[in-house]
């Protein structure tokens, strides 16, 4: 499964993802520099993407939890999500995303 | 005045309040400092309310109710706590003690240091817009500590929390206030949420639903505000910003002091825990080794293997003998003497 990350400085990065894994957990295990300071229990916002808008509704939708902690993010746009309450699976091979600022 | 114990503890989470313990059982004194209003770190501030399945023992344990038992622990001991400061600077004094200030202008000597400060302090997520320190204090005030100022000011309060919305209400009463928030819905006190619509309802306030784009300082001292809801851009003029989007953590001053970093990590050793500088520990998530786990569980164990070698700085003449807490009779006298 292909993963493609835009960082936040523009370059682009093609990972392998798995789908035991959360997309934060890629990313931040595959080195790309992301903070994700909580660990992934969704207490904290930094681990704020950008979906593509191809990709949006084939995700797990968001949940009320999420939506709250997307509330501490800045410039958070209709396709804003945090990478670390997406479960990864077979069917986001070629899913493609930005890593939002801060 | 300085104040003089053992040990200073940077940090008051799981593992800077178990080090306390670890270290009271060897008749060792401490000070804790953290820039929280309150103890539990990480546990108490990011998910009081979550379950915690991996400690030892208990099958589910909230990180409210593991901070509250941990504090329980320890409180024989009688730690002495610094909250809501940080440590500003440390400095070695001739007798190899250190000398610990803080931001509240607290001074403490101490024979050893011990960093348990986990992804570093928490203080104000600030907005990423470059520049925009020039702003910060004057205009813009990530905390409110002089309300008076404030007083018939024009002012944009951002956020959708409780410090958000508590002070819309609070300062509606003596200025006017402008509430932003990206959405109509907020994660605040039900009180607090009705009291705001109420005040919106009677005019008192105004509320805007967007996002900060950028600021710009204006020649007349306040600031302009450029706001965007999805492609709607307003301009507002303010005397003040209060943006509340919460807390994030970082390494702060500690990044300074000379010691072996590590991807921001402190490099320690794995037998005492120490760092590149003597009498200098870290321990539990902001520390780093071959292996490392950062779980609660192996910051515990930290603390008492690096309780062991902080006994000889505090105890230079004395023989440590191994006690456990089922058979010495002078723990247990200590440890049921609350």
């Amino acid at each position: 499964m292909k993963i493609l990350v835009t960082d936040r400085e523009g370059n682009n990065h093609v990972l392998k993802g798995d789908n035991n894994s959360t997309l934060m957990e890629i990313i931040r295990d595959e080195g790309v520099d992301i903070e994700a300071a909580c660990g992934g229990c969704c207490a904290c916002a930094t681990c704020h993407v950008y979906i593509d808008e191809k990709w949006v509704n084939k995700l797990n939708p968001k949940d009320d939890d999420e939506e709250s902690m997307l509330d501490q993010a800045f410039d958070v746009k209709k396709n804003s999500r945090l990478s670390c309450q997406i479960n990864l699976n077979d069917d986001l091979d070629g899913l493609k995303l930005e890593l939002a600022p801060e | 005045m300085i104040e003089k114990t053992d040990v200073v503890i940077i940090g008051a989470g799981p593992v800077g309040l178990f080090a306390i313990f670890e270290l009271g059982l060897l008749n060792i004194s401490c000070h804790v400092i953290d820039n929280l209003d309150k103890p539990g770190g990480q546990c108490a501030e990011l998910y009081p309310e979550k379950p915690i399945y991996d400690i030892p023992s208990r099958v589910s344990i909230s990180g409210q109710e593991l901070t509250d038992d941990l504090l329980a622990q320890a409180k024989p001991f009688k730690p002495v706590y610094h909250l809501s400061q940080q440590v500003e600077k440390i400095e070695k004094l001739e007798s190899n003690e250190w000398l610990v200030m803080t931001s509240l202008n607290q001074t403490i000597q101490a024979k050893c240091i011990v960093i348990a400060a986990g992804a570093g302090s928490f203080v104000p997520r600030k907005i990423p817009i470059k520049d925009i320190e020039q702003f910060e204090e004057k205009n813009i005030l990530y905390a409110v500590r002089n309300k008076s100022i404030l007083e018939g000011k024009k002012l944009l309060i951002v956020g959708g929390g409780d410090s958000a919305l508590d002070w819309t209400n609070e300062l509606s009463k003596v200025s006017n206030v402008t509430l932003m928030h990206r959405r109509k819905e907020f994660k605040a006190s039900p009180d607090s949420v009705s009291k705001m619509l109420e005040l919106e309802k009677d005019k008192k306030i105004n509320f805007l639903m967007g996002q900060i784009q950028n600021i710009e300082g204006l020649d007349n001292g306040k600031i302009k505000i450029v706001t965007k809801d999805n492609e709607e851009v307003t301009n507002f003029e303010v005397d003040y910003l209060l943006p509340f989007f919460g807390l994030k953590m970082e390494l702060g001053p500690i990044a300074n002091w000379g010691l072996n970093l590590n991807q921001n990590l402190i490099a320690v050793d794995t037998e005492k825990f120490e760092t590149s500088v003597k009498s200098i520990f870290a321990i539990g998530d902001i520390n780093t080794y071959p292996g490392k786990l950062k779980l609660i569980l192996s910051g515990f164990h930290e603390a008492a293997l690096m309780a062991q070698e902080c006994f000889k700085y505090c105890y230079p003449d004395k023989k440590n003998i191994f006690r456990y807490t089922t058979s010495s009779k002078e723990l247990q006298k200590k440890l049921t003497s609350i």
